[in-house]
């Protein structure tokens, strides 16, 4: 369909700027496309009582009070419209985690206060910015537990709480304020690695032992489930612990936040993407970035919404996903379970044309 | 052999920049004080007049005129006469610990002419491990306060908590190798300071930093310390 990732043009822009109409109108150019997808499908067992269904995601809102900054309050309902704009509607919404900036209730209080908004059911996950001023009293007292599961059309669903920190700040005598600080860091090495933890782990283990090894999981997590690049807590400490608990099953899929880009990864059964960011994108690492992924284009700083937006994610009845990312001011992209199945021969996403340096 | 001679010659003189003016030199740009200026050597036009780094010691070259080039063992000569000068007027304990550097440097030069040099300040061989340790050290604390603004929204004078570091860990995606370049939404050839300036404007909301505010300065010594290794590729895209 197109050579490589494009901005989008004026005119392009304006004919959808509903994303609903954008996601209308992929869909009629790739009918062919459409049916391969159905083909691979084929090759693993469909549950006939069940129908491919969609959620959508927002994620990473890093909201400060509006005195403070409008701008990412403002982002965050831009997410909250194109969500709600979308018809059909999902049969969910997942927020990804860090709905605040440095975890105030003020900050928890007004992205709890926009989220409200969401026409579909939401679930909620925590990110380390909602988490280390009080760790996670007021989220939990806000939104729920922090971890949990759920079914849904026959998909077994987890949601972890994947940004705990071994105690770093204790032996110093650091407020928590300065604990927050210092974990809102992306770069900042005085903090310590996240983790599932033995805790978390021990009730992934127990509920999983309910779940026939046959139901696709999707699980969800702040930060990825794997190792990617350790100096921005683009990983997971015991990421093969969790793995090993996942592993057993047919079919994992894995979203996470924390990472703001497209971000696509696959070890053995566990397909893996990231979220985008509705306040601001980060770089690519500058190692460990995982074959399979398709980077975004380079940002253009000039564009105060380039790089960032939300997305949906189709389930199909073998548990597969293809992954939607709305990137506002931008083409939209699909990575899709075909791309992924095939570990990238076919079906790939368009390749950027001004990668990162 | 007189190539060799003229290299000595600047190797003193570099020294004696060095000694005097290193410390002086690093407490100013820290505070943006005006740099230290030498007053023109005295003369009364018949004769040379060379004056030492220190802008205090000076020696009339009798004999030569103000326009003349001297040869290279006048120069050597020249050279020798202001370092006893100096010598003569400082603390002689000061004088004794830079005669025994400069031997000892001179010996480590003697020896890296057999053994490849690791680095250009070993093949010059007249840079002390003393001199080196001031250098880094008064490097790393530019890069250091650096580091600090580029963190630190309040410190790079955001009004909405945007900091540096938010959109740009590590200084990724600064890529400072890539300037001077046409940068086409500013419609004119920027520097990395421009664009410093314009993220600190536009996404951070602050007010822009002159060229030579300390900050300006700091915050390009850390971006540059974090792409070290990097080819310079001006212009790139």
């Amino acid at each position: 369909m197109q050579a490589g990732q494009t901005m989008m043009g004026r005119r392009r822009f304006l004919e959808m700027t509903a994303w609903a109409g954008a996601a209308a109108a992929v869909k009629s150019f790739t009918p062919q496309s459409f049916q391969l997808v159905e083909v691979v499908q084929a090759a693993e067992p469909i549950r006939a009582d069940e129908r491919p269904f969609t959620f959508a995601y927002i994620s990473d809102s890093h909201l400060y009070e509006k005195t403070l900054n409008e701008r990412f309050v403002r982002q965050l309902e831009r997410a909250v419209a194109d969500i709600n704009a979308l018809d059909p509607q999902p049969d969910f919404v997942l927020y990804g985690g860090d709905l605040a900036q440095l975890g105030q209730p003020a900050e928890l209080k007004i992205g709890a206060q926009i989220l409200k908004d969401v026409k579909a059911p939401i679930k909620m996950m925590v990110g380390e910015h909602d988490w280390f001023l009080d760790m996670g009293d007021l989220w939990k007292d806000m939104f729920g537990p922090a971890y949990y599961s759920f079914d849904h059309k026959g998909i077994h669903f987890v949601t972890l709480m994947s940004v705990n920190e071994k105690d770093f700040w204790t032996a110093k005598g650091l407020t928590p304020m300065q604990r927050m600080q210092i974990v809102s860091g992306l770069d900042d090495g005085r903090q310590s690695a996240f983790e599932v933890g033995e805790e978390e782990r021990e009730w992934l283990k127990r509920d999983l032992e309910k779940v026939p090894k046959d139901t696709p999981l999707v699980v969800f997590s702040h930060s990825p489930l794997y190792k990617l690049y350790r100096n921005w807590n683009f990983w997971t400490d015991d990421a093969e612990e969790v793995q090993a608990l996942l592993r057993p099953f047919k079919t994992v899929t894995v979203i996470h936040g924390h990472t703001h880009q497209v971000l696509t990864n696959r070890i053995d059964n566990i397909h893996f993407h990231g979220m985008l960011s509705t306040a601001w994108p980060w770089p690519y690492a500058p190692q460990g970035l995982p074959k399979l992924t398709v980077q975004m284009n380079r940002v253009d700083p000039f564009n105060q919404t380039e790089g960032m937006g939300d997305g949906t994610i189709q389930v199909k009845p073998n548990g597969r996903v293809d992954k939607d990312y709305n990137l506002w001011n931008r083409n939209p992209m699909k990575v899709s379970a075909r791309y992924l199945n095939s570990n990238g021969a076919e079906d790939s996403p368009a390749k950027t044309t001004i990668p990162s340096y | 052999m007189k190539t060799r001679q003229w290299f000595k010659l600047s190797f003193i003189l570099i020294v004696a920049v060095a000694a005097l003016t290193i410390y002086g030199v690093a407490q100013a740009q820290q505070k943006s004080a005006p740099l230290p200026q030498h007053p023109p050597a005295p003369g009364d036009g018949k004769n040379l007049v060379i004056q030492l780094c220190d802008g205090e010691t000076n020696l009339e070259m009798k004999g030569v005129k103000p326009d003349e080039r001297l040869s290279p063992d006048q120069a050597q000569t020249a050279a020798n006469k202001l370092m006893s000068m100096w010598f003569a007027k400082t603390d002689p304990n000061v004088a004794e610990a830079w005669k025994k550097e400069m031997a000892e440097a001179l010996a480590q030069k003697k020896g890296s002419e057999k053994a490849a040099p690791a680095s250009q300040s070993e093949q010059d061989g007249v840079f002390t491990a003393r001199e080196r340790q001031v250098w880094e050290r008064e490097l790393a604390r530019e890069v250091e306060y650096g580091n600090q603004i580029f963190h630190d929204d309040k410190l790079v004078g955001s009004t909405n908590g945007v900091s540096c570091a938010m959109c740009h860990p590590n200084a990724a995606n600064t890529h400072p190798e890539t300037y001077p370049k046409y940068q086409i939404q500013l419609q004119r050839v920027a520097l990395l300071r421009d664009m410093i300036n314009w993220c600190i404007e536009n996404p951070s909301r602050g007010k822009k930093l002159d060229a030579d505010d300390p900050k300006m300065r700091a915050i390009e010594a850390y971006i540059m310390a974090q792409r070290k290794g990097v080819a310079m590729e001006y212009g790139k895209h």
